[in-house]
């Protein structure tokens, strides 16, 4: 039987995502080499931790390079917050440091907070992902219309594309995509793990998500 | 829109959920699995787990609690009480919280916060703040930072430290006013409201609440992006729900 690959790259818990992918229905292993990603049926890279740590940590572990194979080669991906962010060309987190460029984009920080509006960094807490009319939503994110879903973050994705940006939320006036993706991957900037009802409904989708 | 936060907190000790008035008078509330279920299913934005009994031999029984939590409710969980070195920070995000409040520690060895909003990230880590008014020579109020649950006076200024441990990089500070704490007449809403202006870090209003109007009160005049409140939620006398629907009806954004 193929499992659901969580990528370990040893930052932090990997308790309540691993947790959260069991109840939605999954066989979870936990991923530490490269070898260990040769009998998987999706791949879930959680984000805890810095950019530059996480890149770092996947590039001399060889797990990159591993994950980027298996994307080309279709395996259903998703990112998590710092998952998603990795996902992209570069970061500005501490420097400019390297991702793996699955989709061309920039991660930057949020502008400085501005306690007065009741805009303060982290942005963290319950807000929006909002989808743009007219056109399809994303099956992995089609539970998310008008729910809340669980944000924490200081920096956010930018990719090249529009058509990369599959949902988007405001903080304060300031918009930024929580959600990208292409082909048979997706990132999303808020915790389904995190996110109750809302986030079991889209780690479900994931995992029957046929890309 | 982001939403105000609305965080039933379960102080514990020894493993189960205690609750007391002005820092004594400890009863016995339940058991915190129990509490964070009910709490989850009444669509709580986050659980906050404090442990008032912290000390070297029940740190063990406390990780269990949070591991045990983490695995039936999804959702966010802070978690503090007698955080002292970057180990406990660790041991408490390892076993599945999501955050760790900082008290006591902070006051002694303000590096402390420093160092680990550097190594966890600011979202990481929250700085608890006990604030009691004080007067001095007549002079404006001003309130200042107590320790060990309350007992011991640090002449600290308490709106200062909260900037201070602010710019060290906490990302969210938990303020408690003693004095309001267990009184159920609502939140201290000049210390709130000082505190909320003062600081770019998030701000979550405790100690006082007694029914929903305080909350309100709390999230606009208080200027908080949060609040806490114990007692009013374990004793069933309003459910979540009950207080989304009128914070909601007043104006305020909130996720129902």
């Amino acid at each position: 039987m193929k499992t659901i690959s969580l990528i370990d790259y040893g930052m932090g818990n990997m308790h309540s995502i691993a947790k959260a992918l069991e109840q939605a229905g999954g066989k979870v292993q936990l991923v530490k080499t490269p070898e260990e990603l040769d009998n998987t049926s999706r791949i879930v890279l959680p984000g805890v931790g810095a950019f530059r740590d996480c890149a770092a940590a996947l590039k001399a572990s060889g797990l990159g390079d591993a994950i980027k194979e298996k994307c080309a080669e279709g395996t259903p991906y998703l990112g998590i917050c710092l998952g998603m962010q990795v996902m992209l060309t570069s970061s500005r987190e501490f420097g400019l440091h390297s991702g793996l460029n699955l989709i061309r984009g920039t991660v930057k920080p949020f502008p400085e907070s501005h306690p007065e509006r009741g805009y303060k960094i982290p942005h963290m807490g319950w807000n929006d992902i909002l989808f743009a009319s007219g056109k399809e939503i994303h099956p992995v994110l089609k539970p998310l219309q008008k729910q809340q879903v669980y944000y924490v973050h200081s920096y956010y994705c930018a990719p090249e594309n529009p058509e990369h940006i599959l949902g988007v939320c405001s903080y304060g006036e300031f918009p930024f995509a929580s959600a990208i993706g292409r082909d048979n991957m997706v990132g999303v900037q808020f915790h389904p793990e995190k996110s109750q009802r809302a986030g079991m409904a889209l780690l479900e989708a994931f995992l029957k998500w046929n890309p | 829109m982001l939403s105000k936060r609305i965080i039933p907190c379960l102080d514990v000790a020894h493993g189960r959920v205690v609750k007391g008035v002005q820092f004594v008078d400890i009863i016995d509330a339940g058991d915190p699995v129990e509490a964070a279920i009910r709490y989850d299913e009444q669509g709580a934005d986050e659980l906050c787990f404090l442990d008032i009994r912290a000390s070297h031999e029940s740190r063990d029984t406390l990780y269990h609690m949070v591991t045990d939590v983490a695995e039936h409710v999804f959702m966010p969980l802070t978690v503090g009480g007698g955080v002292k070195e970057i180990a406990d920070i660790e041991n408490l995000l390892h076993a599945g919280a999501d955050k760790v409040s900082i008290n006591t520690a902070a006051i002694f060895n303000p590096e402390f916060v420093k160092e680990a909003a550097e190594r966890f990230g600011s979202s990481t880590i929250v700085v608890a703040v006990d604030a009691k008014r004080v007067q001095k020579n007549g002079t404006d109020d001003h309130w200042e930072c107590f320790t060990h649950g309350g007992r011991k006076p640090t002449g600290i200024n308490a709106v200062e430290w909260a900037k201070r441990m602010s710019d060290y990089g906490a990302g969210e500070i938990l303020l408690t006013s003693m004095d309001c704490d267990g009184t159920k007449n609502g939140y201290d809403i000049p210390l709130t409201r000082a505190v909320a202006e003062a600081i770019p870090a998030n701000v979550i209003a405790s100690g006082g609440v007694g029914n929903l109007e305080h909350m309100a009160e709390g999230l606009t005049d208080g200027k908080a992006d949060a609040v806490l409140a114990a007692s009013i939620f374990h004793f069933g006398e309003y459910t979540i729900a009950e207080a989304k629907n009128y914070l909601a009806d007043k104006g305020i954004p909130v996720r129902i």
